[in-house]
């Protein structure tokens, strides 16, 4: 089974986040990067499918230079090459066109199944598995917790909302996104990084793709939320706290 | 201007956030639109009558024996026989898992833009501005639609409430809406729908949850946060990456994929405060949140922030509700 696995490099979960003059992006001079946590699951889950049914993990990634240790981590933890559609204002771009580029960049590849991870926890479209299966013509699930794969047919577990899971069935090829949470992803082995070293990473800088830069939304401004509940800190030693806590709780929000 | 409102039901049940996106396309078309409901299934007609209560223009009832079961390839076939029909200006949706599943689908397959789990709308400046958020709610944004409608939105739940949507003077006519579709089109075969494990414990009846995340770091800190549930008698909650770890039961988990719950006192201890966990417990009445992380999003919706090491700050905390109990 050839398998691509949509990888995206997004802030590190602790990263303090501070707005560029710009208005339309983060300063990304200040922070660390690290891979997409919901990515991770598709790569784990697209990994344990080559184990079981052979082929090929081809990790794809688009935005800046540094996505690269991105696709490199993916190819230390066993993708066996990676394609990095390059592009350092990805931001701009809205989820449509950003999946219309990943589709072109994938388009030749033919794969049998692609997966995603849920969401980026960036931009969180959510979208992008979705569009992609759209424009590549394939049928799609999402939210999914297991695959079953078998004679060009796939079993599905879906998660639904509130406690509902479904079972459903897809013919191959497809385009999954993978559930977060749904399995443990792997480290990368020493003997893995040594590894990626050979693998190859294919660069496709996006303005070499033939797409249609059709803009269907831009964001106008980005900003640091207001808050609609005015928040009351409550500081001191551990012991202090506790006490102004309590008396606040019993005499103030009248909740004890 | 039009609005196509996509609500949403199961086996005749109203998803509750389909009353939420009526709320939301009446504000969008609060200068004046056509607001048309959209019910769409098999044997909706009790819905679609109840639906055109509200102050709407007309209601579609979509209904085809392909759409008894929900498909992406079904709903979206379905739904761009009635956008080509009705020609609408919005199409407004409740952001709920199905929607993620077929709205991006349908906004690809018309070539127009989406804009999803929007938490507010403005009008200003003779534009719509959608507001939703980004890295996890850390930061918000203002995004337009540009090109050509219909422009599709969905709404978080509990970004407008549905008990607010305007009931009409008259009841709005039903019109049932005849879809071609055929079994080929639909490449997904549908399963039953069934619950893993019976819900033990229902959380939403709980007056007082105590709640861990990431921030709990370990298993066997565990204990710590249920010494503090029992000294307020409560019970124990959980975001989803400590159920996905197992360390509490999946029946724990509040939010998205969890239950939504509104208690009168919620501490959230060590939860960064992801949209998707926010979601489930921001009706709460009282919300306490202990987080090490000064920006973390749980303060947005925290009536009491504490910023501290919760090891530390949680046996101070039991010890003295323990004390005020015995005294």
């Amino acid at each position: 089974m050839k398998i691509g696995v949509c990888v995206k490099q997004v802030p590190a979960k602790d990263a303090p986040l501070s707005i560029a003059e710009s208005g339309q992006w983060i300063r990304e001079s200040d922070i660390g990067f690290e891979t997409n946590e919901p990515d991770s699951y598709a790569l784990e889950e697209a990994l344990r499918l080559k184990e079981k049914h052979g082929g090929e993990v081809v990790a794809v990634s688009m935005g800046p230079e540094r996505v690269k240790q991105t696709i490199k981590e993916a190819l230390a933890k066993g993708a066996d090459r990676g394609i990095h559609v390059l592009d350092d204002k990805f931001y701009l771009l809205d989820p449509l066109a950003a999946a219309r580029s990943l589709a072109a960049a994938m388009q030749g590849e033919n794969f049998d199944l692609i997966l995603t991870g849920l969401q980026s926890d960036d931009q969180g479209f959510g979208q992008t598995g979705v569009l992609l299966a759209e424009l590549l013509g394939r049928p799609h699930a999402t939210i999914i917790m297991q695959i079953d794969a078998s004679e060009g047919r796939l079993k599905l577990k879906r998660e639904l909302e509130a406690g509902w899971f479904q079972w459903v069935e897809l013919p191959l090829p497809a385009v999954l996104t993978i559930q977060s949470g749904c399995n443990k992803p792997r480290y990368a082995t020493l003997k893995g990084i040594m590894a990626a070293k050979k693998k190859e990473i294919v660069v496709i800088p996006r303005g070499s793709l033939a797409v249609a830069d059709t803009v269907t939304e831009h964001v106008e401004r980005i900003y640091v939320p207001q808050k609609s509940k005015k928040t009351e800190f409550i500081t001191g030693t551990p012991q202090e706290i506790a006490v102004k806590l309590v008396e606040k709780l019993k005499h103030e929000a009248r909740v004890l | 201007m039009k609005i196509l409102i996509i609500t949403e039901q199961r086996d005749g049940k109203w998803h509750p956030a389909s009353m939420e996106a009526v709320t939301a396309a009446q504000q969008i078309g609060a200068q004046g639109a056509e607001l048309m409901g959209v019910v769409i299934g098999k044997g909706v007609g009790a819905l679609a009558d109840d639906l055109a209560g509200f102050q709407l223009k007309e209601v579609l009832a979509v209904e085809h024996d392909l759409l008894e079961n929900y498909t992406p390839d079904g709903f979206t076939h379905a739904l761009r026989q009635v956008i080509a029909k009705t020609a609408p200006d919005f199409v407004v949706m409740p952001h709920t898992y199905q929607a993620r599943d077929f709205a991006p689908k349908l906004a690809a397959a018309l070539g127009r833009g989406m804009i999803g789990d929007c938490i507010g709308h403005r009008f200003e400046n003779g534009k719509h501005i959608f507001v939703r958020q980004m890295f996890q709610g850390k930061t918000v944004v203002d995004v337009v639609f540009a090109g050509d409608a219909p422009w599709i939105a969905t709404f978080q739940a509990g970004a407008f409430r549905g008990d607010m949507a305007a009931k009409g003077s008259a009841k709005a006519p039903v019109t049932s809406f005849a879809v071609e579709l055929q079994t080929e089109q639909i490449r997904m075969k549908p399963g039953e729908l069934f619950r893993e494990a019976k819900q033990a414990v229902d959380l939403t009846q709980a007056p007082i949850l105590v709640s861990v995340g990431r921030g709990i770091k370990a298993p066997e800190n565990i204990p710590l946060a249920e010494r503090l549930a029992h000294a307020l008698d409560g019970e124990m909650a959980a975001s989803r990456p400590i159920c996905d770890e197992g360390w509490l039961p999946m029946d724990r988990q509040i939010g998205s994929s969890g239950q939504t719950v509104a208690p009168k006192l919620y501490l959230a201890l060590g939860i960064s405060g992801a949209i998707q966990h926010v979601v489930g417990m921001k009706g709460s009445r009282t919300i306490v949140a202990i987080n090490k992380d000064r920006n973390a999003p749980i303060f947005e919706v925290a009536d009491y922030g504490i910023v501290g090491d919760l090891f530390e700050i949680v046996p101070a905390l039991t010890a003295e509700l323990e004390k005020s109990k015995s005294g």
